[in-house]
């Protein structure tokens, strides 16, 4: 009977380092810490789906957020969620620094969602560092609007509105 | 029972696999390949810009050739990955009639010519930006691929990460219809 636990156990082991051998990178990065520069070092808790930021900014007479756009600049030109702002790229510090400029004489419990949706969620180099200076300078109500692929498929083919222009 | 986890195993794999690949979504008709959205079976926007090595790239020369165009960026992790087999494809299918041309969407030029010239990928690469991307139908996102056939006609496109051999299939397919 001992021996037929052994070799369970064995078989079991083979299959987890089976399945560990075959998932990709990105997944294996969730496990671990994320370094700031991930955005898989925005904890769920910050994170906002697409469809609730939607409905938050079509609610009338809502508390609404200021929105900020931390990635490409050439791709704010060509489409952007409408009404938000440029403040890019994260990745870089003249990205911090607007950030920091637009933000910095605002009250800290001011609502302010981030995104960037210039490529999928898990290889983003811009949100986890914007979110990171936010929270460092004391906002206390920091989302970040999750896209799993980029903002084409996760906001404008779902027919939220998209404008365009710097 | 070993038999039954071995199979939940290789279906659990699979379904990874196919899930790792999101931008791919192909269905082939009569051998035209119906990929994405508006623009696939309609002539390709034109456009003549010069490229980084000075040269200059008018889409409209490029008839009578397969073209890969692809759009990237030095901050967009998998453009970069891909890059080097599209610089591998220009020189295994280029002879046949391939073209590949990389149009940056970085923000300035400066940025996008030093990864050029680190990764040499031996094909034109010249700088998009807004008003190139819109005539596109809109880059919400990278990497993203149209290829186009040798009459000028968008016959695939491929948004987000996408397994190569799909492409590399799609473009065999396009070389093999000239």
């Amino acid at each position: 009977m001992k021996l037929n636990l052994l070799k369970s156990m064995i078989v079991m082991s083979a299959l987890v380092a089976l399945v560990l051998a075959f998932t990709p990178r990105h997944c294996a990065a969730q496990w671990a810490q994320a370094p700031s520069t991930s955005a898989f070092s925005i904890p769920t808790s910050a994170q906002i789906q697409p469809e609730d930021l939607n409905r938050m900014l079509s609610a009338k007479g809502a508390d609404k957020p200021l929105v900020l756009q931390v990635g490409s600049r050439v791709l704010f030109a060509q489409a952007h969620i409408a009404g938000s702002e440029y403040a890019g790229p994260g990745s870089q510090q003249e990205g911090l620094d607007r950030i920091k400029t637009r933000v910095q004489k605002l009250p800290k419990n001011t609502l302010i969602v981030i995104y960037c949706g210039c490529c999928p969620w898990n290889r983003c180099p811009n949100m986890g560092p914007a979110y990171k200076q936010l929270i460092d300078m004391g906002f206390t109500r920091v989302k970040a609007l999750y896209m799993a692929t980029n903002l084409g498929t996760d906001w404008a083919e779902k027919g939220y509105p998209v404008a365009s222009g710097e | 029972m070993f038999g039954a986890l071995l199979t939940a195993l290789s279906l659990a794999v699979a379904g990874e696999a196919a899930g790792a690949f999101p931008g791919a979504q192909m269905q082939g008709t009569g051998g035209t390949l119906n990929v994405g959205q508006a623009l696939v079976n309609k002539r390709a926007p034109e456009f003549a810009r010069k490229a980084l090595d000075g040269s200059t790239v008018d889409l409209k020369s490029y008839r009578g050739k397969i073209v890969l165009l692809d759009f990237w960026a030095t901050w967009c992790a998998p453009c970069l990955v891909e890059m080097p087999t599209f610089a591998q494809w220009q020189k295994e299918y280029g002879l046949k009639g391939l073209a590949v041309i990389g149009v940056s969407m970085d923000d300035d030029e400066a940025t996008a010519r030093k990864a050029v010239n680190k990764l040499k990928p031996g094909y034109a690469i010249v700088m998009g930006d807004a008003k190139l991307g819109t005539l596109y139908g809109g880059v919400m996102g990278l990497p993203l691929i149209f290829l186009i056939d040798e009459d000028g006609v968008v016959r695939a496109r491929f948004q987000g990460e996408t397994d190569p051999k799909a492409i590399e299939s799609a473009i065999k397919r396009l070389l093999n219809r000239q």
